[in-house]
């Protein structure tokens, strides 16, 4: 019914290709387009205070979508197992605020993708035992780079430029004379960039998925031995993927500090964040771009909604709503993996595809 | 059907009207608290003892200036992220001030401040050198700082032992919090002639303090001075009982030295030393009227002998300087319905002396007078001892070393300010 692919003819391979070949899914993209770029923005999310809907859901779910699609090239596609993600993101960070003090003139795009090579730099060095070892002996090496990075971020005071504070804080900075970052820099203004990046980001995520280097990340996944045996060199598959990996998660470390929250301590990347974020990926669904999507949004907006409906129309205290909402995630993990261990984006498919049958299943 | 719409309409109208009167018809105070979490024992009892005071005051005089008072709370935890997470929820609604309650998220709320024009008011934490009211218009750390605090407490170890030439050890939470006072400590060693050991104790070894105090051992200071908050207090006085440590040379900031912190190890941390600036016990006026209009009532979460505890009186201490703050406000605007740049002003406004404390019940606390270039109001502190049972008060009013506190601060405030362009300051002259 609201998938009807009869009708739908492709005459050409690109067609086949195509990353939305229904022409339901071409209209679905399109409201979403719509919504994302020209409703919200401009309205804010319905029933919410505008500021709090932009700085509170819009944009730390948008950076962590592009944290968890991260985690989930190196996790889901690369079957390489990190705990180390928190970590990454700060060496983003840091690194984005290095680059913005040291060059005070300095394009924040470039900043920007400067401080993702720098974390996929680290990223590879960190990674590099997973040549030898796997599973969870590759957990326990990561989470040595998770705590030695968080020790890093106290002790090198270097790294904050000797604050008073141990915070790196953004200052006020400029891009085609709009203030981007800093007190002084809009919601609106900030929402748009982190979109823009988002998008550009899984563009990219999904063609190289698509292409040669997923292609060779997923045979490694699948079985490293096989693999190895057609060709598949795993020294490049796997470190490409912590690369590509910590590319992203040092992105979205920097997005989070500088484009959210405006300043953070070395707690903002400590292990409970790595733990947030293996919960995205595994909550989304391994291997799978819009279960990136789903899993960030749901882990994200879910205890934000029961705080907001559980104080404002309950009357709930505050710190009782902080233990229940925490609860509440908790019973939700556990019901939404004994229902679909696959996790949301499964869930999704399997919704389409009884929707590509209604009224008359079969 | 058109009346039909109509009708709708002027309901809907009259629906989203009152729900916006009713908005600005309250003094919303943002209280960031934390509830849950490793200090959830500290924190709890202060924002109990905050929202008691302004549930007293909506009780007893129906709010300020005829309007009541809304202490919204938001849980942190005592995380910074999850603070700055909170402080953003307020956007919009006429937030008056924002009382950080933690260092860390004061120090990450200190940017933001001036562009949202609403104050920030820390009182006995934060940043030392938003005492300076010029470069700091918008941060308020009454009754004293950090630093100011320091020096009190070294002029008091100066008065019993003197001070030139002895060892002290400075016993730390390596967070942003305790590590502040360390750039004073630096200074004045060589200037004053005392050595100092920095020992810090990260926050996941708050219960296990063995190696520091082996260092402390080993290093045999004259005194122990200790920055330390929570479950770490109690470890270290314990541990400073057991090695044998004379308890009586220890003290601790304003911050470590409560009833939580002593009362379960009883006699045994007999000896024990603070600084405070507000007074413990029930007697008090203010104590009596919230126990009156507010605890016997039952319309608070606190539990019936908590009142009148160091930290329930420090906090009721907070909620006066910011209701004082809201009055001079209203005072100033010539309304009761203020906005957070009034309360700003109110706050430059401050002025609780001796007779002011005694009309408002508080007699015997810290006065504070607040102006445009003064944001810390150079408040002095005592000492109280630990007795097995309660504490004793044991000195008067310590003020602190003024002059050489200030041209300290005023080269931190200038410091903050460099890295910063575009950074608002005010002219107080």
């Amino acid at each position: 019914m609201f998938y009807k692919e009869t009708g739908q003819f492709k005459s050409k391979y690109k067609e086949e290709l195509a990353a939305f070949p229904l022409f339901e899914d071409k209209i679905g993209i399109g409201i979403l387009g719509v919504l994302t770029f020209l409703v919200i923005p401009l309205f804010g999310l319905p029933g919410l205070n505008y500021e709090f809907a932009m700085g509170a859901i819009m944009i730390p779910c948008m950076i962590f979508i592009i944290m968890t699609l991260g985690l989930n090239i190196l996790l889901g596609f690369a079957g390489q197992i990190s705990l180390g993600t928190g970590a990454f993101s700060g060496v983003g960070a840091y690194a984005f605020y290095k680059f913005i003090t040291i060059f005070p003139d300095i394009n924040i795009i470039i900043a920007l993708v400067l401080s993702g090579l720098v974390s996929a730099v680290v990223g590879v060095i960190f990674g590099l035992p997973s040549l030898r070892i796997k599973g969870f002996y590759l957990m326990v090496a990561t989470l040595a780079a998770q705590f030695f990075l968080t020790w890093a971020f106290i002790r090198v005071a270097w790294l904050y430029n000797y604050n008073a504070s141990g915070a790196i804080e953004g200052p006020n900075k400029e891009m085609f004379g709009i203030i981007m970052i800093g007190p002084q820099s809009s919601g609106m203004t900030r929402y748009y960039f982190v979109l823009v990046t988002l998008i550009v980001l899984t563009w990219l995520a999904s063609n190289v998925i698509r292409g040669r280097i997923g292609r060779s990340w997923m045979m490694i996944r699948d079985m490293d031995i096989a693999a190895e045996l057609i060709g598949i060199r795993p020294l490049v598959a796997k470190l490409s993927a912590f690369a590509f990996s910590s590319f992203y998660i040092g992105i979205a470390g920097a997005l989070m500090v500088f484009f959210w929250l405006g300043a953070a301590e070395a707690e903002s990347f400590d292990i409970n964040h790595s733990f947030l974020y293996l919960f995205m990926v595994i909550i989304g669904g391994l291997g799978s771009i819009t279960g990136s999507y789903m899993g960030a949004i749901f882990v994200w907006v879910v205890p934000v909604l029961i705080k907001e409906i559980g104080k404002s129309a309950f009357g709930f205290d505050a710190f009782v709503m902080e233990n229940f909402s925490t609860i509440l995630l908790g019973a939700m993990i556990i019901i939404i993996l004994i229902l679909e261990p696959h996790g949301l984006a499964r869930l999704w498919q399997i919704t389409k595809q009884k929707l590509r049958l209604w009224p008359f299943p079969y | 059907m058109k009346k039909h719409i109509i009708g709708a309409a002027v309901a809907l109208g009259t629906l989203i009207s009152t729900v916006s009167m009713s908005f600005a018809e309250e003094l919303l105070v943002p209280h960031l608290t934390y509830r849950v979490g490793p200090f959830a024992a500290n924190g709890t009892m202060g924002a109990n003892a905050i929202t008691d005071y302004f549930t007293m005051l909506n009780e007893r005089d129906g709010g300020i200036g005829g309007l009541k008072v809304n202490p919204e709370e938001c849980e942190t935890g005592y995380n910074a992220q999850k603070g700055v997470e909170c402080y953003e929820s307020y956007r919009g609604k006429n937030p008056l001030m924002h009382i950080p309650n933690s260092t860390g998220i004061t120090l990450q709320l200190l940017q933001k401040a001036p562009e949202d024009e609403v104050p920030i008011f820390t009182m006995g934490y934060g940043l030392s050198a938003a005492a300076k009211g010029e470069t700091f218009p918008w941060a308020f750390n009454y009754p004293a700082s950090y630093w100011s605090q320091m020096t009190s407490i070294l002029s008091y170890i100066d008065s019993e032992t003197g001070l030139k030439g002895k060892k002290l050890a400075f016993l730390y939470l390596d967070g942003g919090y305790g590590r502040e006072p360390i750039p004073l400590l630096d200074k004045l060693s060589p200037q004053m002639g005392f050595d100092v050991v920095k020992i810090p104790v990260a926050f996941a070894d708050s219960q296990n303090q063995g190696s520091q105090w082996l260092t402390i051992r080993k290093e045999k200071p004259d005194w122990v001075i200790m920055w330390g908050w929570g479950v770490m207090n109690i470890t270290a006085i314990k541990e400073a009982a057991k090695t044998r440590f004379p308890l009586d040379r220890f003290i601790g900031n304003w911050w470590s030295g409560a009833h939580v912190d002593v009362e379960p190890l009883g006699m045994k941390a007999k000896g024990y030393k603070a600084s405070n600036f507000t007074p413990s016990g029930r007697d008090f006026p203010v104590v009596q009227d919230v126990i009156k209009h507010v605890v016997s009532k039952g319309l608070t979460k606190t539990e019936p002998q908590m009142p009148g505890k160091v930290l329930y009186n420090r906090s009721l201490f907070m909620a006066v300087i910011m209701a004082e703050a809201i009055i001079e406000a209203q005072k100033l605007a010539g309304k009761p319905n203020v906005t957070g740049a009034d309360v700003r002003k109110g706050f430059e406004r401050i002025k609780l002396d001796e007779a002011r404390l005694k009309e408002l019940g508080f007699e015997g606390f810290t006065p504070v007078i607040g102006s445009c270039a003064d944001h810390e109001g150079q408040g002095s502190i005592f000492v109280h001892q630990w007795n097995g049972k309660e504490w004793d008060r044991i000195t008067d009013f310590i003020p602190p070393m003024t002059d050489i506190v200030q041209p300290l601060l005023t080269e931190a405030a200038e410091a903050y300010k460099a890295d910063k362009p575009g950074w608002k300051t005010q002219n107080c002259s």
